[in-house]
């Protein structure tokens, strides 16, 4: 595209035709701050504090969505500037809950980082009423806290287009406007999918995940509990990020060590649940094309695209594969063959996760999720939720030194660890499926097709003379647009995967929160996703079926993929439910 | 959090819904159907309770927090059903200095209902206007079409006794 030059602040800047002048000032080395504005899902230029100075215009113009064009001359740094920002956070507090002490975001909140920038700290200069609110706790794994909300409406924007679901939006109107659900309802009471992706584009505290460390600390204190963690492979992808690391380290070592400090029992890997998710999502997958039965057959894995599933296309839940999530295997497998092995009572086990998702303090709450009698997790924690815990213990992260998982259960392969990009579940379930049905070793165990952050990625293989056709979605929005298609027969797949944040895992809901400036410039799912790449190229075992602590778990306990015994543990049912309640 | 779903059970008919499934499919492919549906809809039906919208948002496929926040933000919309009995109070200026504010809490107070809301039996539903025209009678009310001036708040109880 072609470029043009502006002047920004006297300087000359070259900028592609149809950036913004915030774009524009990016390129020229200024930040200008924001706070409304997501670039690709929220752009209505409505708060207000990206306001700039273009030569020639009547008033101040909002930078975030002010095209560019030849010979513009713009100030982003002049006495009426400063000004009208601080005006604007100034009346920002007047409707703030500014109890930022024990506030979730204190740190890391958008709102509180510009009032220090501009100098604005008295947050009772225009005392008065406040819009009243009420917390929503209904969700199984968030609050909503309007008393402190800025009607950005980035959570609105994210839940309508990038997730197509729309369950939050803005009611009523001036003064007693306030993002909340339809009829008032508590955000538990309606279609939402417990995503999380909400929480990941807050600015401030008013959308986060329910706090669970509490009950994994207590856990740990109780010497009657064998306590157990594993981490979802997309948490060594970003943990770094809580620390200062850049975006994009791998901390799987440093990880391993931090939670053996913090004193669980055993440090597992839920890329081992992944590899055996893989044993028998693979052999699912296998049966149904060998015996006719319902295709495409869709990953169960993101319980935010199941819970989609389960209200938006419920007709399709015959689709979904009956395998349990990864993180849910792992906690059947932990609390019967562990248990057994280890001569443990189960009910004295505690199974703590770490994940990059909210969903998941959902689905450990699900019917038919406790295949040994017991709760298969007890406790879902967030990444950020872990890294709180680190810091709360006083653990010196980045000086950890690498650590490593325990045996077995911290046993994986370079497939199970791209469970946590999109795509990699279906990479992964390719490996092991076509060796499964050709009985020769893969010349390349790369299937890039299916690599990469596209919202829709297909890809078509020749198995033992069949083609087999693949597909991947991530992102409900794109989960539903590709569904439509597959509904009206304009296209024709054999296998499907879907994660419900876009990205996949290393983006989901429950990862550190990245400002709107670094979301803006930065692909966090590409960084994050390499990561995890990395991670399996260097890995020695790199097939879910090679994993030898997976081979001794079927050849002394489960028998085969798909065995009576297997179903009963790692399996599930899913239930249909409706979009409006 | 309180479900704002309460009050007059819903009472719509048969015929009513046909109605609104007509309404929606002439409409539903045109861009910016949503506020003529509704308009309709609340024709229909005199005000849009979430059974309304519930089938405004199944049959569009637009969400029903969406219908709910234009439904909230237009004052033209009702939430509530408009009672058998509507009783109005003047807020304006003149009604307003006299102590009208007064006379409205009051009739909130003996209902239980709040502005655009209406009894669980349907009988009353109370409003606030600004200006009815007879500011010479401030403080004033209104029940449908006949007008009560000159009030005090003691004038309430026996004016309600009346219906």
């Amino acid at each position: 595209m072609e470029n043009i030059t502006i002047k920004i602040n006297g300087v000359d800047v070259s900028a592609p035709a149809g950036s913004t002048i915030l774009e524009a000032a990016r390129i020229a080395g200024i930040d200008i701050p924001t706070l409304c504005f997501l670039k690709d899902v929220n752009e209505i230029g409505a708060c207000r504090i990206c306001v700039v100075e273009v030569k020639g215009a009547r008033s101040l113009v909002a930078s975030c969505v002010y095209p560019i064009n030849e010979g513009m001359e713009v100030f982003t740094n002049t006495p009426k500037v400063r000004n009208s920002r601080k005006k604007t956070l100034q009346l920002l507090l007047s409707n703030h809950n500014c109890s930022c002490l024990s506030c979730v975001r204190s740190g890391n909140c958008e709102l509180q980082a510009l009032c220090k920038d501009y100098g604005v700290d008295d947050a009772n200069l225009y005392e008065g009423e406040k819009t009243p609110s009420e917390l929503d706790t209904s969700a199984a794994h968030m609050v909503r806290d309007n008393s402190k909300c800025i009607l950005c409406r980035r959570c609105v924007a994210t839940c309508e287009k990038v997730q197509g679901i729309g369950v939050i939006g803005a009611n009523e109107r001036g003064f007693k406007t306030n993002i909340g659900s339809s009829f008032e309802m508590g955000l538990g009471e309606t279609s939402c999918v417990s995503c999380g992706q909400c929480i990941a584009v807050c600015p401030v505290g008013a959308i986060y995940e329910k706090d669970n460390t509490g009950d994994v600390f207590a856990a740990i204190a109780d010497p009657d509990k064998h306590v157990i963690v594993q981490t979802a492979p997309a948490v060594r992808a970003a943990l770094g990020e809580e620390f200062g690391l850049p975006i994009g380290t791998g901390v799987e070592g440093k990880m391993a060590s931090a939670l053996r400090m913090l004193g669980f029992d055993k440090v597992f890997d839920t890329d081992f649940g992944a590899d055996l998710t893989i044993m028998e999502e693979a052999n699912e997958f296998v049966e149904r094309i060998q015996n006719g039965g319902v295709l495409p057959m869709i990953t169960s894995c993101s319980p935010g695209w199941v819970k989609y599933c389960e209200h938006y296309f419920p007709d399709m839940t015959e689709n979904l594969s009956s395998c349990k999530s990864p993180q849910q295997m792992f906690g059947a497998i932990a609390k019967s063959y562990y248990a057994e092995k280890m001569g443990i009572d189960p009910k004295n086990i505690v199974s703590v996760s770490v994940m990059p998702c909210t969903a998941k303090k959902f689905e450990i709450g699900r019917d038919d999720e406790d295949g040994a009698g017991y709760p298969d997790v007890d406790i879902s924690i967030t990444t950020r939720e872990l890294a709180r815990m680190i810091r709360t213990a006083g653990i010196r992260f980045t000086e950890l030194p690498d650590g490593k998982f325990d045996e077995p259960l911290g046993l994986s392969t370079g497939a199970g660890v791209i469970f946590g990009a999109t795509g990699g579940v279906m990479e992964a379930a390719l490996r092991t499926a076509v060796e499964t049905l050709t009985g020769e070793e893969l010349k390349s165990l790369d299937f890039v097709d299916v690599r990469g952050v596209e919202g829709i990625k297909e890809a078509s293989y020749e198995i033992n003379g069949m083609t087999v056709k693949v597909a991947v979605a991530s992102g409900l929005a794109n989960a539903r647009k590709l569904l439509e298609k597959v509904k009206s027969g304009e296209v024709e797949y054999h296998f499907i995967e879907i994660m419900g944040c876009p990205g996949g895992c290393v983006n989901g809901g429950g990862q550190p929160q990245q400002h709107a400036k670094v979301r803006n410039f930065t692909d966090l799912r590409a960084l994050r996703g390499k990561v995890l790449y990395q991670y399996d190229e260097n890995a020695p075992f790199r097939k879910s079926h090679e994993n030898p602590a997976i081979k001794e778990l079927y050849a002394t306990y489960l028998e085969k993929p798909g065995s009576h015994r297997a179903h009963e543990l790692l399996h599930t049912t899913y239930v249909k439910r409706s979009i409006n309640g | 959090m309180g479900s704002k779903n309460h009050g007059v059970p819903f009472a719509g008919t048969k015929e009513q819904e046909k109605q609104l499934l007509e309404v929606i499919h002439s409409l539903k492919d045109q861009q910016g159907a949503l506020m003529p549906i509704m308009q309709k809809a609340q024709d229909i039906y005199g005000y849009l309770p979430i059974e309304v919208q519930t089938i405004i948002s199944d049959e569009t496929g637009i969400p029903l927090e969406k219908i709910y926040g234009v439904a909230t933000f237009y004052s033209q919309f009702a939430l509530q059903p408009k009672g058998q009995y509507q009783i109005s109070v003047c807020l304006g200026t003149a009604c307003y200095v006299k102590g009208s504010g007064n006379i409205y809490s009051k009739i909130s107070e003996i209902l239980g209902i709040e502005d655009g809301e209406c009894t669980p039996d349907g009988k009353f539903s109370l409003d606030s206007c600004r200006c009815v025209g007879a500011c010479g009678l401030a403080p004033v009310l209104m029940i449908n079409d006949e007008v009560f001036g000159r009030l005090t708040v003691d004038d309430v109880k026996g004016i309600l006794e009346k219906y």
